[in-house]
C-alpha cells in the first residue's frame, strides 16, 4: 500500500468549523471518484468524530484546534484521523456503547460512534484522560 | 423555515443542513411552534433538507418527548438517502411514523 495524496487541516474546535471540515474531507475524497452515498457516509463520519472533538473534548469551551489528516491510499482507501489535544475519554469501549452520552440535557443522542462505525469500514479511538483524543477511520472509495 | 397549521397538526418545512451547529436554532424555532398546548402532531418535511448526523437525532426525539407527554406525536417525509440511513440506524423509526 501506497499513499498517494494526502492533506491535513488545523481549525479552531469551534461548532462552524463542523461544515467546513466534513465538506473539505469530501471535496479531498472526491478524487477517487466514489458514488455519491459512499461521500455521503464520509461527510457523515467526518461530523460525528469532528463533533465529537468540539463536544466532548474540549466541553469547557476552551476552544481547542481539531487537527483532521487524511490520506488516500494506491488500493482505493482513504484514512482519516481527527485528532483533539481536550481532556480525552476515561473509558473509550462505554463511549462507544449506542445512545451513552454524558450530556443528556443537552439531547446529545449518544449515537456520534455508532454512526461513525456503521458508515466507516473501520474505526478506532486512542485516547489519554487529559490528553487528548485521536480517532482513525478508514474507508473503500473504490477497488483497488 | 416555512410551516403551516391545521388543526392541531404543525407541518415544517426544515432546510440546509440539521448538525451540532445548526441544532440549537432549529431546536428553539420548533419548541416554538409546537408550544401552544393545542399542537398534538408535528410533520417535519426534510425533503431541502441535505445533511443530518446524530445531532439531528437529539432534535428530533426531543420534540417526540415533548409531544407525547400530551399524547401527541412525530412524523417525518421525504428524507434523502443519507437522512434516512441516519435515521433508521438510531432506530428511531420505532417512536417516529414515516410518511
Amino acid at each position: 500500500m501506497k499513499i498517494i495524496n494526502e492533506m491535513k487541516l488545523e481549525f479552531l474546535g469551534v461548532p462552524e468549523n463542523e461544515g467546513f471540515a466534513r465538506v473539505a474531507v469530501s471535496a479531498f475524497a472526491v478524487q477517487l471518484d466514489p458514488t455519491l452515498d459512499v461521500l455521503a457516509d464520509i461527510k457523515t463520519a467526518v461530523s460525528e468524530a469532528v463533533t465529537n472533538a468540539i463536544v466532548h473534548g474540549y466541553a469547557d469551551a476552551s476552544g481547542g484546534t481539531v487537527t483532521v489528516a487524511a490520506a488516500l491510499q494506491d488500493d482505493g482507501v482513504l484514512s482519516l484521523e481527527i485528532i483533539d489535544k481536550g481532556k480525552g475519554i476515561a473509558d473509550i469501549d462505554r463511549a462507544m456503547q449506542p445512545f451513552f452520552t454524558t450530556q443528556p440535557e443537552k439531547e446529545r443522542s449518544g449515537m456520534g460512534f455508532s454512526v461513525m462505525q456503521t458508515f466507516m469500514d473501520k474505526v478506532t479511538v486512542e485516547s489519554k484522560p487529559g490528553k487528548g483524543t485521536t480517532v482513525r477511520m478508514q474507508k473503500r472509495l473504490r477497488e483497488g | 423555515m416555512e410551516f403551516e397549521r391545521r388543526r392541531d397538526t404543525v407541518t415544517v418545512r426544515i432546510t440546509g443542513e440539521l448538525d451540532h451547529c445548526s441544532a440549537q436554532p432549529i431546536r428553539r424555532e420548533l419548541d416554538g411552534l409546537i408550544s401552544d398546548p393545542g399542537v398534538k402532531k408535528l410533520v417535519m418535511d426534510l425533503k431541502d433538507m441535505a445533511f443530518m448526523d446524530s445531532s439531528g437525532i437529539g432534535v428530533i426525539l426531543g420534540r417526540y418527548r415533548t409531544l407525547a407527554l400530551r399524547g401527541g406525536k412525530v412524523a417525518v417525509k421525504n428524507m434523502n438517502p443519507q437522512v434516512k440511513k441516519v435515521f433508521l440506524l438510531s432506530g428511531m423509526d420505532q417512536v417516529i411514523q414515516i410518511m
